[in-house]
């Protein structure tokens, strides 16, 4: 297991190396200039100089190079630093936004909170209700639960989070006014009251969120739980005069969850890039509001590597699905 | 049964119904035997005859729905356990009877170690714990002749090859010392050399546990080889019922005397052809009013149409003793 994950993680590098150029130069293919922000008063050299300086004339290889050493080596240390207060980053260049002047990953640390709290918390509350609604719907499959249970899913993944999105604040926020329809991200925990008020401004967008991933996962989880009640290993257990709660929560769950865990690791990446649109709804400042500001202002930089960021938590997910797959699973055996 | 008293089992008018969206399936009607101590009764059958459904619906272990026991009695050692609560029976599956599957290689839990699982019973009904319950299930695995038991233990079901789960499962099915051991098809999914070292250990534990065997089987010749008492399953019902050397030598349902024709012989002729039994055997929507194998008889008569024959005993012993059977046709040429 130990050599596979290693050897694993090596693979990961070239896959990464290429990633990182098609996403480079496609965003580099984009029309649109850093200079289109600069007003139209500011004479040509100027507007030359301002440019030069962000280093927009250089070669694309160059800037790639760069761009690389920057994200794989430069943003590390300035990680190292601000933890053990060294100074290896000291006088390197880091990678600038062109809209803010300052470096990108500042800018991330500072919007990560919003999304990790708001998207983060809905994911994990997806999944704790949709892990015991799959089981349950497979168990009583047909009942008027399950029947219920896949009327709700095929509303949660048929029906568009920003559509949903617009009806809770409908109904929420402009109708029963219990929860604000702006989410705050000035507020600050210090004690009950902000507590509860920083719980009212995620209820919703936190809601929708759940509603979607609950959906699909309860599915996947009742599908895979159907598969393997009618495996005869079920029959043997019971035939062994096991419980009923040993059968399923033991024999089957065990097996089922193995599909399962793969969908639930492999969707945690979506947690940071997928939610775009709910936090548009909902004006969380979050990742997804960053992305989405930066592609309409043609930052670049600040494009490149959040979409790399993205691509480097599929990347290592992935892995950790298989992982865990072959913790899972004694038949899968990686060496 | 007029001698159930000292039988370990005794099944009377067994009726089980599967209801499926096109209606009503009898899989099982009234069927009734006994097992005593330590005997080995084989069941024989084509598929679809009920063998299985029968031995399932004893124990609950058929899905309900769509399945529904509907009448009869099962009496282990006196006592009715179609009457019992589910945790009742789930107390007597497993411990007082055990029970072994077809597909050695989908009967075991993928993801547990064959420990784990042996150990499960013995944990449940047993109480044992810890050391105590791996000290059995090394002896169990012993007993079932799988050399360096207690390694193996830690081993999972894809690191045995299919005589050794099968093995595997025989020692689960054991494992609390069960008074009657129910096999359902064990050696059909082995391959023939496996087959015979998996009937020469039954034979071994038999003589050295001393438990009734149920032993389900399409294959006649592996019931000439191990059964003291045969049962010939058809269309739900017992057919044909006699000791194993009486049923072989002198059998009288037609279906009987033509499942035996189909036994291919050493030593025939290379170009005769294999007998077969011509037609599929039937879906019993109803309860039978007919005889069930009317259809495929070669000496049906109009009496078969009519009404659905009764066992009756057919070398003077009280029924269920001796050989019975239920056909209204008589070999030796008078209409009974």
């Amino acid at each position: 297991m130990l050599t596979y994950t290693i050897r694993r993680l090596l693979l990961a590098i070239p896959t990464l190396l290429f990633i990182s150029l098609v996403i480079f130069l496609l965003v580099d293919l984009a029309p649109g200039s850093p200079a289109s922000q600069i007003p139209l008063t500011v004479p040509p050299e100027v507007r030359m100089k301002i440019l030069e300086s962000m280093g927009v004339n250089e070669p694309v290889h160059v800037r790639y190079l760069l761009w690389l050493k920057q994200f794989f080596v430069v943003e590390p240390l300035v990680l190292i630093d601000s933890t053990f207060g060294t100074a290896f980053a000291e006088g390197q260049q880091r990678i600038l936004s062109w809209q803010s002047r300052s470096p990108v990953f500042d800018i991330i640390v500072e919007r990560m909170p919003q999304t990790l709290t708001v998207i983060g918390s809905a994911y994990v509350l997806g999944v704790l209700i949709a892990l015991p609604i799959g089981i349950y719907s497979a168990y009583r499959q047909y009942s008027w639960f399950d029947q219920l249970g896949t009327f709700i899913a095929m509303i949660g993944f048929s029906v568009p989070t920003f559509f949903t999105g617009l009806v809770l604040i409908l109904i929420f926020a402009v109708e029963l006014q219990w929860f604000p329809s702006i989410y705050d991200t000035s507020l600050k925990v210090t004690d009950w009251d902000s507590f509860l008020a920083q719980v009212r401004q995620m209820a919703m967008p936190v809601m929708v969120l759940a509603l979607y991933n609950a959906a699909t996962i309860s599915r996947y989880m009742r599908s895979s739980m159907l598969e393997n009640l009618g495996q005869d290993y079920v029959r043997t257990a019971r035939a062994k005069g096991m419980s009923e709660r040993v059968v399923v929560l033991k024999h089957v769950l065990r097996n089922s969850m193995i599909p399962v865990i793969t969908v639930i690791a492999l969707g945690i990446p979506t947690i940071f890039g997928g939610a775009i649109i709910t936090e548009q709804v909902f004006r969380v400042n979050g990742l997804g509001a960053l992305l989405i500001g930066a592609i309409q202002g043609s930052d670049l930089p600040m494009v490149q590597t959040l979409t790399f960021i993205f691509a480097v938590l599929i990347v290592l997910f992935n892995l950790i699905a298989d992982i865990l797959y072959g913790i899972l699973d004694p038949r899968i055996r990686y060496d | 049964m007029p001698d159930g008293a000292d039988a370990v089992l005794d099944v009377k008018g067994l009726k089980t119904v599967f209801r499926t969206r096109g209606g009503e399936v009898h899989a099982v009607n009234s069927v009734s035997f006994h097992l005593r101590p330590g005997e080995l009764l084989g069941v024989v059958g084509e598929s679809g005859s009920g063998k299985s459904v029968t031995m399932m619906s004893l124990i609950g272990l058929l899905p309900s729905p769509p399945a529904d026991v509907r009448a009869g009695e099962v009496l282990l050692k006196g006592v009715d356990i179609l009457k019992s609560t589910p945790e009742e029976l789930r107390a007597i599956r497993g411990a007082r009877i055990g029970f072994v599957f077809q597909d050695p290689m989908t009967s075991l839990n993928p993801v547990f170690t064959v420990g784990n699982q042996i150990m499960e019973p013995l944990k449940r009904h047993m109480g044992l714990k810890g050391k105590a319950a791996e000290d059995r299930a090394t002896e169990l695995l012993e007993l079932v002749g799988i050399p360096d038991a207690r390694k193996r233990l830690k081993s999972y079901p894809h690191q045995f090859s299919g005589g050794m789960r099968q093995r595997v499962m025989i020692a689960i099915a054991l494992a609390c010392d069960p008074e009657v051991l129910i096999a359902d098809e064990p050696t059909t999914a082995l391959d023939v050399t496996i087959q015979a070292q998996i009937l020469e250990l039954v034979h071994e534990l038999r003589r050295k546990l001393g438990m009734a065997i149920i032993w389900i089987t399409h294959d006649l010749g592996v019931i000439a080889e191990i059964a003291d008492r045969v049962m010939v399953m058809y269309g739900g019902q017992i057919v044909e019922q006699a000791p194993v050397r009486e049923l072989f030598g002198n059998p009288h349902h037609p279906y009987t005397r033509a499942l035996l024709k189909t036994i291919p012989k050493l030593g025939d002729e290379r170009d005769e052809r294999l007998q077969i039994i011509e037609g599929q055997p039937p879906i019993l929507t109803a309860e039978p009013s007919a005889c069930p194998f009317r259809a495929r008889c070669a000496h049906a008569f109009d009496r078969c149409e009519r009404e659905n024959p009764l066992r009756r005993p057919i070398d003077g012993q009280p029924l269920g003793r001796g050989h019975d059977v239920a056909c209204h046709w008589n070999p030796e040429g008078a209409d009974a």
